[in-house]
């Protein structure tokens, strides 16, 4: 019904549209000092014809579903709901509509199928009721603002007008999808907090959500405190910056300083490709590749490390980021002005002592930030460390451990059925508001840095 | 032909035949807090050139940006007093810029043809104003516009190829042959000439001679000489005020003011 | 500084020498440590490549054995040959290869086709019902630790005990080869199968079609709202308090972990909106999130490129500010659109933590028909497979990742020709 609704609604916004384009050139062709083309008076008509319908369509079925349960509810007899709970009176309203359905497990009740029957004749008035609002809407709209095109009407403005409003709109979705995000990270982790109190989520040392999920274990009991999750994913993302920072600052110092055009042409492409590899396939890499030499290559100097320990994920982190604080680095580096350098060379200065004493400290703040989203990004890092990574919290700094991180946490809790009442899965929501406000912070911080030392060179 | 022929019988022309085709009174612009323009009251003429001269900064550019209103693509710029077209204050709230402008058309310092086709750079006006009914009304619109450009000769084998590929002087005169395609009753031209070699530039002042017949024309220049040679009225600015207008003959052989014989005699600018 | 001091302190050439070689030592050094920085990069993206190809290679063929069965009418009736005793008619035509094994013998020897062998018979004798009676002759994919011996994964030295064949079944094997009935064709099923439980049938089709699907709908929604919303922030919108704070949030939007818009996907869009689970509409919308900032940064700087000549002629010309936008602006700045949007959606392709998240990771052995059907994706059938403890499924995952990156490939060489191609400097 929905579709056809869609379709006939389409239909009218055509022939609207078509309506006013003829009287468009009609106007056209008694009279040059038109204000607007022809397309424009169909494109007024038709956007009045068409997107009032839409979201009347859209808000009844939206709609429609809560009035009839309410009206079904209400038409049964009190001796069935005075008293029910929220819980039983869903459960009765499934009934009726698994009856309405023609889904029948056991005879019903007569006042189950009066009210299927009701729910079905409700539905069916609903359904054409919408039919016809929507149609008399856009005959009503159709009459409307065709007496309003006139020669002299502005219909161009009024079509750019909603144009206007549309994108508008676009650029809300932005703002709605933060909006979204921090909603239901805050709900889902209040509704967790509930259970578990604040300060031991956060001052917690035993991270062991797996205790919790059976019924008679008081949720609660000392397993979800979040600092080892968490210092693992600080000893994971701090190798990470070890490997990536050193490698990716010389990268680009050789890139901006030393390397001549060819060298450019080829290491660049490659950092490039570097950055575009999936982080799964990362993933995957560590642990066919990576994690079997490190421990070979341990086990010959006698080292005994865990099969998952925080070194290979993190390593293997720190490359793929490399790319990401070289482009940055080298952004910063270029940015500084060109003056500043030749002056430095000017006075017998080593290119190496411009870099180090010159261009670096210029293009420090630069490069700070992007170490910051750098940290950032190896924090919310999920599918290296989900395959690479331990998933028992381990509160150590050794390297050569294996340690749990936020969002291994949060893929283990959710992956596979997820209840959304059982303190597990409301424990990755928490993990994830977290991890947002860590990364938000950082981000914020990063950018603010990068856009100041912008403004400080342009 | 359609917008002169309004004009010739429009009720207002027969009432004041001599009334000018724009005329500012007591404009001043401010670029936020800066102001750029003092009180400028200026009549442009029908059917006649009008040059605005004076050293750089005095706010000529400002001026004729603010006859059709491409002072409002500035956001930080405001404009008060009263600028009239025909009987109307263009900067009355209920004109619609887009109108005016297809009816006081520009050309810029800078050659800027559209990246498209010599054809379709022309056609642009009459397409969005819907000034043609069909092809042939529009083929027609092109031709001539060109042809009034003084550039259809050159270019009538190649219209289909880009605007960007033609030199200087014939994207200059393109422009030109862009803005009258719409039938502007005035035409502002900004220093049209300054991208432009002599010969070229002779090109083009012999096109605006022939082009004041049927268009009003006002022409911002920093050549004493082009605008003694194009135009008949002057108008000479300096520091945001409108020093002395008159015709061109005189302020160039007589100038009243003290100021503006410095200019022209080259002691200031 | 270092300057300074040689100013002051030098009164010998020998020692200005020497001073000068110690700071053209530490320019040499700096210029190595870049080198090898450099090396380190490349070095590693050289492994990584070098051993998903090494690993892969063998995934892209697949050891066939051709088997020659008697499609008897005891087990297939003609008038319903669906219903047919097909494993009866598996074993009957091994039995021809090997005839003298007892009974358990033979039930073991069948093992050395897939375990779906039955289902292939069955296929082509159903699309040729005239050989029941008569003989059908197929290439069979042989079972995974077949293949993996075919290939020289499973070795013979290994001691019997540790191994998945015993000599027996390496002997059977063997037999095949002498007979010639063995052969190694390049594996079209890893393409156009679905996933399997069986790594020999285990393919890419439901994981390929259903990011087909996912990125469609990323592309769909992110697309139209992303260049709306530049549109608007760059032209339109005044510059006040409201438009920095949506400049500020996209930037920020666009350094939000990816799990976090999985996250979201599963509260809003599954639990709350009640979009089914696992289907490709709720992954391409939580892309689409993820890419709208992407787009939205990259349609900006390229309308931002568009130089202002072209509006003012545009203006001046009396077009309206949508006009000129929609005439001038945007035609202009379109490859610069796509090739970023091109980018961004390669981005999304290989996105998978949110994917797992919303479910995008179940083991489905068709390919969805549409949006809402349940549905892995690229990246999670990768996850998955690499996740699987079959010897078969590793050169599965490294063939996967292959045909990942050849997409992610193909992607950015079209960004790439857009850009050289179509996008003019001003
Ligand atoms: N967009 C703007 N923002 C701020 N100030 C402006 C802007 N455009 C012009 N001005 C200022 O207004 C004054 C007049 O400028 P205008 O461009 O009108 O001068 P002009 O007479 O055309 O000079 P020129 O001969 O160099 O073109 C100048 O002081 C200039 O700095
Ligand atoms: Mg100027």
């Amino acid at each position: 019904m929905f579709g056809y609704l869609i379709l006939t609604i389409l239909v009218f916004t055509l022939v609207a549209y078509f309506v006013g384009q003829t009287a468009g050139r009609s106007f056209a062709l008694a009279d040059r000092q038109t204000h607007s083309l022809p397309g424009y008076h169909g494109a007024f008509v038709a956007v009045w014809v068409g997107i009032p319908a839409l979201v009347l369509a859209l808000l009844w079925v939206a709609l429609q579903q809560p009035v009839i349960d309410r009206l079904v509810i209400g038409s049964l007899p009190g001796a069935l709901t005075s008293g029910a709970t929220p819980a039983q009176l869903s459960l009765i309203l499934s009934e009726i509509k698994n009856v309405a359905a023609g889904q029948i497990f056991a005879e019903p009740s007569p006042d189950v199928k009066a009210a299927a029957d009701l729910y079905v004749r409700w539905q069916d008035i609903a359904r054409w009721a919408m039919f016809a609002a929507a149609v008399a809407l856009m005959l009503l709209a159709l009459v409307i603002a065709r007496s309003k095109l006139a020669p002299r009407f502005r219909a161009r403005t009024g079509v750019e007008r909603f144009i206007t409003g549309m994108i508008i709109f676009c650029s809300v979705v932005a703002i709605l999808t933060t909006v979204g995000i921090i909603a239901s990270l805050v709900y889902e982790s209040l509704e967790f907090f509930r259970r578990v109190p604040l300060h031991e989520f956060v001052f917690g040392t035993r991270w062991e959500p797996q205790m919790a999920i059976r019924e008679d274990q008081v949720a609660g009991a000392g397993a979800f405190g979040v600092i080892p999750v968490f210092t693992g994913t600080l000893l994971i993302a701090s190798i990470a910056m070890l490997v990536a920072v050193p490698i990716g600052l010389f990268t680009a110092i050789y890139l901006v300083e030393y390397a001549n055009e060819n060298v450019r042409r080829v290491v660049k492409p490659v950092l490039e490709v570097l950055a575009g590899i999936p982080s799964v396939v990362y993933g995957f890499f560590a642990v066919l590749t990576v994690a079997p030499a490190v421990r070979a290559a341990g086990g010959a100097i006698g080292i005994v490390m865990s099969p998952n320990s925080a070194l290979v994920a993190g390593g293997v982190m720190g490359i793929m980021i490399i790319p990401f604080i070289s482009s940055l680095s080298d952004d910063a580096l270029k940015a500084v002005p060109r003056t500043m350098r030749d002056g430095s060379l000017a006075m017998g200065a080593t290119r190496a002592e411009t870099m180090i004493k010159v261009l670096l400290p210029a293009a420090i703040p630069g490069i700070m930030g992007g170490v910051l989203l750098g940290l950032s990004r190896a924090i919310g890092e999920t599918m290296i460390v989900v395959m690479a990574a331990g998933l028992i919290a381990t509160l150590t700094f050794n390297p050569l451990d294996s340690v749990t991180t936020v969002t291994v946490q949060i893929v283990t809790m959710l992956v596979g059925d997820t209840a959304f009442d059982s303190p597990k899965t409301l424990a990755a929501f928490a993990l994830g508001l977290m991890l947002f406000l860590v990364t938000l912070t950082l981000n914020v911080i990063a950018l603010r840095i990068v856009q100041k030392f912008r403004e400080q060179y342009d | 032909m359609n917008v002169m022929q309004q004009a010739t019988t429009s009720p207002i022309e027969i009432r004041t035949p001599k009334m000018p085709a724009m005329e500012g009174r007591a404009v001043s612009v401010f670029y936020g807090q800066k102001q750029a323009l003092y009180d400028v009251s200026l009549a442009i003429e029908r059917n006649q050139v009008t040059s605005l001269i004076g050293p750089s900064g005095c706010g000529k550019s400002t001026f004729l940006r603010c006859l059709n209103r491409m002072n409002d693509t500035i956001d930080i710029c405001r404009v008060t007093g009263e600028i009239r077209l025909d009987d109307e204050d263009i900067y009355n709230r209920d004109i619609d810029v887009v109108e005016l402008r297809a009816r006081v058309g520009m050309v810029f310092q800078k050659p800027n043809p559209f990246p498209k086709s010599i054809y379709e750079n022309v056609a642009y006006g009459p397409r969005i104003h819907g000034l043609t009914r069909s092809k042939i009304e529009l083929d027609e619109i092109v031709t001539s516009s060109l042809r009034r450009a003084g550039l259809f000769d050159e270019v009538k084998d190649r219209l289909n190829e880009p605007g960007t590929g033609l030199s200087g002087g014939q994207q200059q005169r393109l422009c030109i042959a862009r803005a009258i395609a719409t039938r502007p009753e005035v035409l502002l031209m900004d220093e049209p000439c300054s991208a432009l070699d002599p010969i070229a530039t002779a090109v083009i002042e012999e096109l605006i001679d022939e082009l004041r017949e049927n268009f009003t024309i006002v022409i911002v220049t920093h050549s004493m000489q082009q605008a003694a040679r194009v135009s008949q009225k002057t108008a000479f600015f300096h520091l945001g005020k409108l020093i002395e207008e008159g015709h061109t003959s005189d302020l160039f052989t007589n100038p009243k003011n003290k100021q503006t014989q410095d200019y022209i005699t080259g002691r200031i600018g | 500084m270092a300057l300074a001091d040689t100013n002051s302190v030098i009164t010998d050439r020998a020692a200005s020498a020497g001073l000068r070689r110690r700071r053209y030592a530490a320019d040499l050094r700096l210029r190595i440590y870049g080198i090898a920085a450099i090396t380190v990069a490349i070095g590693m993206l050289a492994v990584l490549l070098g051993t998903l190809i090494v690993g892969g290679a063998q995934a892209f063929v697949q050891t066939h054995i051709r088997v020659t069965f008697p499609v008897s009418a005891e087990w297939v009736k003609a008038d319903d040959p669906a219903a047919g005793n097909w494993r009866n008619v598996v074993r009957d035509g091994l039995a021809q290869v090997f005839p003298d094994l007892s009974a358990a013998e033979q039930r073991e020897v069948v093992k050395v086709l897939t375990n779906n062998a039955q289902f292939f018979v069955r296929d082509a004798v159903l699309a040729n019902p005239s050989v029941i009676g008569s003989t059908i002759t197929l290439d069979i994919p042989a079972a995974d630790p077949y293949d993996q011996l075919n290939k020289g994964v499973i070795t013979r030295d290994t001691a019997e005990e540790n191994r998945r064949l015993n000599d027996q079944e390496i002997q059977w094997f063997d037999t095949l080869v002498e007979r010639g009935l063995v052969s190694k064709p390049f594996n079209w099923g890893l393409i156009f199968n679905s996933n399997s439980r069986f790594p020999e049938l285990a393919g890419l089709k439901g994981a390929i079609v259903g990011s087909f699907y996912a990125l469609l709908v990323c592309f769909l929604v992110s697309f139209p709202i992303g260049i709306g919303a530049a549109v608007y922030l760059e032209e339109f919108a005044p510059k006040n308090r409201w438009t920095a704070l949506i400049e500020v949030n996209i930037n920020n939007l666009a350094a939000v972990p990816s799990i976090i818009f999985g996250l979201l996907g599963l509260a809003l869009l599954i639990q709350t909106f009640g979009l089914p689970r696992s289907a490709p509409i709720v992954g391409g919308l939580v892309l689409a999130l993820m890419t709208l900032p992407t787009i939205i940064i990259v349609t900006r700087n390229a309308l931002k490129s568009v130089p202002p000549s072209i509006r003012e002629a545009a203006f001046g010309m009396g077009a309206s500010k949508h006009q000129m936008i929609m005439h001038h602006v945007l035609p202009l700045a379109l490859p610069g659109i796509l090739t970023g949007t091109i980018i961004g959606l390669a981005h999304a392709l290989g996105e998978t933590a949110p994917l797992l998240l919303i479910g995008m990771n179940a083991f489905i052995t068709s390919e969805p028909g549409g949006v809402m059907d349940a549905a892995t994706a690229l990246p999670t059938q990768i996850y998955i497979w690499a996740d699987s403890p079959e010897r078969g499924f590793v050169a599965r995952t490294s063939a996967g990742i292959l045909v990942l990156l050849a997409f992610l490939i193909i992607m950015n060489g079209v960004a790439i020709f857009l850009r050289q191609r179509l996008e003019r400097r001003w």
